[in-house]
């Protein structure tokens, strides 16, 4: 059984940042696997390593420099990496859902998995949409939002996941492979990379392809969506602040939480 | 081509907050284009929630009655074919969890652009501009769609709901569903979070997030908890990385509590950790980012390092 990963380089934003025009100046930026990812890729290889998945395959829409990223995947486990990019991207402010939809449908019809696995939501934009529209693009079956899989349904053809749902209520449902799962934070424990898996990360295969290369033309990936307007959100702020460094605000907050009451045996 | 079409959100026998919502954004969009307001409800007890639904603003409710409970393979080809039918300009959709599970795929199947998790929305001719949050809240950006129609769904608790009753007319819509198309199947539902604390109960809550960054140091916020007879909660890193049992939660997946103080200590204040505590009376922050969201909500805040302000305040009450 194949297992594909969709991984993506996000962009973390120190406390203190500038904005220019529509993006965040680079300097302010720091780059990692996306948390959801992380999870992801670690499910896929809990996948691979209980004899389940003999194959797990990370795939990427990004630039060259989401190579160290999308390595840190393969450190982990996966077998080897698919990276799509090209110069109709380049300078793209956001690439809206229907576009990654379209790239990646592509390369899983290429690699033809079982099962695709995917974050609930990349940290930067925030659409939380690419896994499900991905898999009803593909005709599979999906399931948003999924903190349980039990790996010996996998085998049988059918997925017997649980999907998170709000205030502590857990869905239990069974998908049909082929599926796209998009994976929640604490479905398992991410493990960090051995200095040996990075070792042999180095030797795997990252395949750099463009549009081209997937049969799809620049008119494909046209951007619908506009960002016109970046800026910091107002603060609506009306708190109190204590002041005058550590000590002597934690001595206001005691006094604040006495009168409240707290505290008092 | 000016109308709205809203799909509500129900489960368990329930029309959830985000559909009173989804009403009053509608109605919003549907006087800017001049249309009417259709909403939809599919599945579970229709008929009440029909009526349920019959709100001021709204125009026509479309009832289908298929089953109970949301399936999103049901959800897909009947939103598809309502879509058909009204021929919205705006299809308005829950930014919930169900709704992450068939929002995209409709989009896909329609061939429409999708514009998701909006906080704000508003028309301009054929231009939509919506208002959205990126890099986890950082920054607010504005997104014009030019399309003749247009996906959107929306963040909940950013809209009012609609609570007056109006005079929509009720209508059932017979929708066609392909069963074979249909490949997932819900089992069942389990309550998650019980235990040995209800932290929803607790009047004290020493809240802990991300900001103490090694298991090790859970310490010190459990004692700032004992010195202050609180209990301690935490937000979702905390327990996704198996610090602390899931009944510890607040938030959107875990627990809505209302404590008479919550003192939230590097914690940043994201959309779903707010849902769960911003009815607290009086909240505390701690926060080494003047910047972070929760500050927003907070009535009273320290833009200092936790390690420095957590020890000095257990000081004070020993
Ligand atoms: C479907 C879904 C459901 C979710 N449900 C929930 C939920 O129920 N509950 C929940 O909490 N989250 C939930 N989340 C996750 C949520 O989006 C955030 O990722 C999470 O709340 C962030 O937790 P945090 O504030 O602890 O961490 P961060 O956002 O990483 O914030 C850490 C904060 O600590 C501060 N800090 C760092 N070091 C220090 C220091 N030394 N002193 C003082 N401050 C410091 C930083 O400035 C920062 O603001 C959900 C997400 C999704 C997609």
């Amino acid at each position: 059984m194949k297992v594909l990963v969709t991984v993506k380089e996000v962009a973390a934003v120190e406390d203190e940042f500038q904005i220019a025009g529509t993006s965040i100046d680079e300097t302010y930026l720091e780059y990692d696997l996306n948390e959801w990812d992380d999870y992801a890729v670690e499910e896929a290889v809990q996948l691979q390593e209980a004899g389940i998945a003999d194959e797990v395959v990370a795939v990427t829409i990004g630039p060259e420099r989401s190579e160290e990223t999308i390595r840190m995947a393969l450190a982990k486990g996966a077998d080897r990496a698919v990276r799509i990019w090209d110069d109709a991207l380049e300078g793209a402010d956001l690439l809206d859902v229907g576009a990654k939809t379209a790239i990646l449908e592509k390369v899983v019809e290429e690699e033809d998995p079982d099962i695709v696995l995917s974050g609930v939501q990349a940290d930067d934009d925030g659409f939380g949409a690419t896994g499900v529209s991905l898999a009803d693009a593909l005709g599979y079956e999906w399931a948003a939002v999924v903190n349980h899989l039990d790996q010996d349904s996998v085998e049988s053809g059918t997925a017997s996941v649980r999907r998170e749902l709000e205030g502590g209520v857990e869905e239990l449902t069974d998908v049909e492979l082929p599926a796209v799962l998009t994976i929640q934070t604490g479905i398992n424990e991410p493990r960090y990379a051995s200095l040996r898996g990075i070792r042999q990360a180095q030797r795997k295969e990252i395949a750099p392809k463009t549009l081209g290369d997937l049969g799809l033309d620049a008119a494909a990936v046209e951007n619908e969506l506009e960002l016109t307007d970046m800026y910091e959100p107002e603060t609506e702020s009306d708190a109190t602040y204590f002041e005058g460094g550590p000590d002597e605000a934690a001595g206001q907050l005691a006094d604040l939480l006495r009168e409240k009451g707290v505290g008092a045996q | 081509m000016s109308d709205v079409l809203a799909i509500a959100d129900h489960r368990r026998g329930e029309l959830r907050d985000i559909s009173f919502e989804l009403v009053t954004a509608g109605r919003e969009l549907a006087n800017e284009t001049g249309g009417d307001l259709h909403v939809a409800v599919i599945s579970g007890d229709t008929e009440r929630f029909g009526e349920q639904l019959k709100l001021d603003g709204v125009d026509t409710v479309h009832t289908v009655n298929h089953g109970e409970e949301f399936n999103h393979g049901v959800y897909a080809q009947t939103v598809t074919q309502l879509f058909d039918a009204v021929a919205p300009q705006f299809l308005l959709m829950p930014n919930s969890v169900n709704g992450l599970d068939y929002a995209p795929a409709v989009a896909n199947r329609l061939d429409l652009t999708y514009v998701s998790d909006v906080v704000d929305i508003g028309v301009d001719g054929s231009t939509l501009t919506a208002t959205r949050e990126m890099y986890g809240g950082k920054v607010e950006t504005t997104t014009a769609v030019e399309a003749d129609q247009v996906a959107v769904s929306i963040r909940g608790a950013e809209w009012p709901a609609t609570e007056d009753t109006g005079d929509a007319t009720v209508e059932a819509f017979e929708a066609d569903v392909d069963e074979s198309a249909v490949r997932s199947t819900v089992t069942g539902f389990e309550e998650v979070g019980g235990g040995d604390v209800d932290i929803s109960e607790a009047d004290v809550l020493v809240s802990v997030g991300r900001g103490i960054e090694e298991e090790e140091n859970l310490d010190l916020v459990r004692d700032l908890a004992d010195a202050l007879d609180a209990t301690l909660s935490s937000s979702r890193p905390i327990v996704d990385a198996g610090w602390l049992p899931k009944n510890r939660q607040v938030g959107q997946s875990g627990k809505v509590v209302t404590p008479d103080v919550y003192i939230a200590i590097g914690i940043s204040g994201a959309v779903q950790h707010v849902a769960g505590m911003k009815g607290s009376d009086t909240i505390v922050a701690i926060n080494t980012d003047p910047n972070a969201p929760i500050y927003d909500i907070a009535d009273y805040g320290i833009v200092e390092d936790l390690f420095d302000v957590v020890p000095a305040l257990i000081e004070e009450f020993q």
